[in-house]
């Protein structure tokens, strides 16, 4: 989207303001909501609460900034980006800015949420005007106080200048600004002026972070709280039948061990006792519904797939027709299994359920629909329940699930006392809300060198790609066009992780590209490129990648791998995707030792429009390329008898420092409005990855993990 | 239950729990020292690496039992004023993205290059290979510890 610079926009709708009572200026805002007509941010920095306004801006006597940024932090950076964006437009210097995460207390926000990369996205307008206010505000203040029109006045770094050479530093103008209309016009800065946008800003809470303070949801600790470990079934389709509690109450530490539902939480006085009491338990299981097998899901996606009761997703002229007339056709199908989110901090919630209130705290993604479930749970009007956000030891989609939370607020309200729920890593993974298995199958129609039809169906267990999915590329790029999906209903929860679906779908269609171009004898990245000239950028409003901004992509990152040009014993493999609004394409290099593939590197060209933080976005583009190798590689996660097969580390693999590539990050230079990178650099990981395999042995990979197929292969396989 | 003293960050420290307890959560519960943080519980992913006598340790799977007299250095005892120059390294190279597990990348870290002071590449990954980062911050992680062995130097 072309980055704006003028808005026509009502300030009033979104922002207000206050003097502070200890003196400064107070600034409530709303992402792209306005706020109420009768708000009015607090006086007392203390009272500072998220009904009315979803973040707040302080500027002290002394023009140093408190940014209070209300979007959940989850290793993503916008708790660092998104300040960089206010006090760009505030034109202040980033040392006199602090950052602190904002609480939330349920209602009457917008968009409070860490999820599907698009924080940056939907911040962008809004903490830009802000910031452009906030700052006219300060300047109409100091004309008012030199009695000069405000227009001959400029403010830059924290200071106020006048036609006269009079200077003001904002903190000097702070309580006069407080009580000035908020002003209707202000223009923002174009991106050549930008001097904190676009420069590497670290990590806000690095100190934090590197010297172990307590940030985290597992960190927070309040006075008489319980410890609480929960036994929840040990298979997906159980409940309790019966359980014996003596030897768990007579664990020392245990204070009391109480059932909800078919799950017992054991209370004590710290986390181990509690985890042993867990142990300690004598619990009957008897079957609630089926005990599912990897082996029953396999065949019931096969069957699917096999079926004619897909629902069509997209569909664009004849491709029966396409299959009818074709010279060849090539076909094949992809498998994936159910993946574990694993975030490096265990699911945690802290929970006191008082006659007064409900206090929660802790690592979510989605504070305010976890409120409403909890008031609806517990019978509690939402007005009650006070939600406070701690930094997230990761999130990759589990934390927008807030069952944990729930069951910390059961247990409170239950036994009446604050009660912290800690989940060990078993329980983490064993009771997880998983990435759903999925089998893709991709058939394409050739005719006269020509890709003539496409046509790919999905079975998913419980539920389908969502959105505008089935309208990414090559959809637009290719005349005859299917996309069908089915599913399959398990008792197994699955939801969110990492780019959902396109984390897996990428995969398939990248690999099945490749495959593609060795058929029409074409050059892999020329098969894309000469796909992406049929598109009409704009033509179909489903269709919102860009052809001409996927091709400076594709084109950038085949210069920087040196594509085709590569030494003896490398060899490389290529895979371009669209997805949470931003266009990335990768190259993997791989040498082959005793003929099995080392990653070396990956080389990323990235179009997430301005970039607001370089260091923060290259950070997550590696992190992403590397979530994306490692899970493509050795992610792997079965059920038996409902029953999940790996509950640690020590028999689930997570890829590991040896096994990384160093990845180089480029972006396209372009002055378009920021979109997120979350997500976007993980789903072609698995595909250029692939496609670099393929070009060394030949081997052709269509189910994930990659590992289990090489160690066929070679059982001597093991990096 | 039984009492054990310990000498943790430099400061003499005793506490009362079962012998059977992780030292990890004696730091985090007991001592209310929660940078060393809780990941797996079996010595798999290195969150809660801690100094026993100067050398990186799994806290989550040490019981005290076996602690009496120890000497242990925690992520909050690895330097005092100023950073180390392994945190200055994490802090030049913007390292964290969750953040979670670096506390105990640090830990692995400082120890690893007080062994080796000067390590190649190779080593620097096969020492920090113990150590999870789901945000796979891997990267930086390496790097900063090569630019830390430099800033020892």
């Amino acid at each position: 989207m072309e980055n704006q610079n003028k808005f026509t926009l009502s300030r009033r709708n979104f922002i207000r303001t206050s003097a502070l009572a200890s003196g400064g200026l107070l600034i409530g805002f709303n992402f792209l909501t306005s706020c109420g007509e009768t708000a009015a941010p607090p006086v007392d920095i203390t009272k500072l609460d998220f009904k009315d306004f979803n973040a707040f801006i302080k500027i002290a006597e002394n023009g140093y900034v408190t940014i209070f940024s209300p979007n959940p932090e989850i290793g993503q950076g916008v708790k660092t980006s998104m300040p960089m964006i206010i006090a760009e437009e505030l034109d202040v210097p980033w040392n006199h800015v602090s950052v602190e995460q904002g609480a939330l207390d349920t209602t009457n926000f917008s968009r409070q949420v860490a999820g599907g990369s698009q924080s940056i996205r939907f911040g962008w307008d809004a903490l830009r005007q802000t910031g452009a206010t906030a700052k006219q505000m300060l300047i109409n203040a100091a004309a008012a106080k030199w009695g000069v029109e405000a227009s001959t006045c400029s403010a830059s770094n924290g200071i106020i200048k006048n036609s006269n050479g009079d200077e003001l530093g904002y903190g000097d103008v702070v309580n006069e600004a407080a009580h000035l209309e908020v002003p209707e016009d202000v223009t923002l800065k174009t991106t050549k002026d930008y001097k904190i946008i676009g420069k590497d800003a670290i990590n806000v809470d690095m100190n934090a972070i590197i010297t172990g303070k307590p940030l985290f949801g597992l960190d927070y600790v309040a006075e008489n709280m319980s410890y609480v470990s929960v036994m929840r079934p040990p298979a997906f389709g159980q409940k309790i039948n019966t359980f014996d509690d003596t030897a768990a109450k007579a664990v020392n530490g245990v204070s009391e061990v109480v059932q909800f539902g078919d799950k017992i939480a054991v209370l004590a006085s710290n986390t181990w006792a509690a985890m042993k009491g867990k142990k300690a338990l004598k619990v009957q299981w008897i079957n609630d519904s089926n005990l599912e097998n990897t082996a029953d899901h396999d065949a019931e996606l096969f069957k699917i797939l096999d079926g004619k009761n897909l629902e069509i997703r997209r569909e664009d002229g004849n491709v029966k027709q396409a299959f009818a007339e074709a010279d060849k056709v090539l076909e094949r199908t992809y498998e994936s299994p159910f993946l574990p989110h694993n975030c490096m901090e265990p699911m945690n919630f802290y929970a006191n359920v008082t006659a007064d209130k409900v206090h929660l705290v802790g690592p979510i993604q989605t504070p305010a629909g976890t409120a409403r479930r909890i008031a609806d749970l517990i019978n509690r009007s939402e007005e009650d329940i006070h939600l406070e956000m701690t930094r997230m030891g990761g999130g990759f989609g589990r934390r927008l699930y807030g069952d944990f939370a729930l069951e910390a607020a059961e247990i409170s309200n239950l036994t009446k006392q604050p009660v912290k729920v800690i989940f060990s890593r078993e329980d983490d993974m064993a009771a997880g809300i998983y990435r759903p298995a999925i089998k893709y199958r991709i058939a394409a129609s050739i005719k006269d060198g020509n890709v003539t039809g496409y046509h790919l169906k999905e079975a998913a267990i419980n539920s389908n790609m969502y959105g505008l999915i089935p309208h990414f590329f090559p959809a637009g790029a290719i005349k005859n066009y299917k996309v069908e999906s089915g599913n399959y209903q398990s008792n197994i929860t699955t939801g969110a992780w990492r780019a959902p679906y396109t984390n897996f779908l990428a995969f398939a269609e990248q690999s099945f590209f490749d495959e593609l171009a060795e058929l029409l004898e074409t050059d892999p990245i020329q098969l894309r490129l000469d796909l992406l000239k049929n598109v009409k950028d704009g033509e179909d409003p489903n269709i919102q990648y860009s052809a001409k901004r996927m091709t400076d992509t594709i084109n950038l990152v085949a210069q920087k791998s040196n594509w085709g040009n590569t030494k003896d014993g490398i060899y490389q493999g290529f895979a371009a995707y669209y997805s949470h609004n931003t266009h990335v394409a990768e190259v993997v290099d791989i040498t082959l030792k005793n003929g099995l593939p080392l990653v070396e590197k990956v080389t990323v060209a990235v179009d997430c429009g301005i970039v607001v933080n370089p260091t923060g976005a290259k950070n997550q583009v590696e992190g992403g390329v590397i979530d994306g190798i490692g899970h493509a590689m050795y992610g792997d996660f079965s059920f038996e008898n409902g029953q999940p097969q790996d509950v640690n580390f020590n028999t689930y693999r997570l890829i590991r420092m040896k096994e990384t590539p160093i990845v180089e990050t480029y972006f396209v230079d372009n002055n378009l409005s920021p979109t997120g990178l979350g997500e976007p650099g993980l789903p072609p990981a698995g595909g250029a990855l692939a496609n670099a395999i393929k070009a060394a042995t030949g081997q052709i990979l269509t189910k994930q993990p990659f590992v289990k197929t090489l160690q066929k292969h070679d059982a001597s396989f093991k990096a | 239950m039984a009492s054990y003293n310990l000498k943790i960050n430099g400061k003499a420290v005793a506490v009362t729990v079962d012998d059977d307890t992780p030292l990890l959560w004696v730091l985090r519960d007991e001592l209310n020292l929660v940078g060393t943080k809780f990941g797996c519980g079996i010595a798999q992913c290195g969150a809660c690496t801690v100094h026993l006598d100067g050398t990186a340790v799994r806290s989550c799977s040490i019981p005290m039992a076996s602690l009496e007299g120890a000497n242990i250095t925690t992520i909050e005892g690895l330097s005092d004023d100023k950073l180390h120059p392994v945190q200055e390294a994490w802090k030049e190279l913007d390292v964290p993205q969750c953040g979670y597990c670096q506390a105990g990348q640090i830990m692995t870290a400082t120890s690893f290059l007080k062994q080796n002071p000067n390590p190649n590449t190779e080593q620097i990954r096969t020492a920090m290979n113990g150590n999870l980062c789901r945000c796979a911050s891997y990267n930086r992680i390496e790097k900063a510890v090569a630019l830390a062995a430099k800033k020892m130097s």
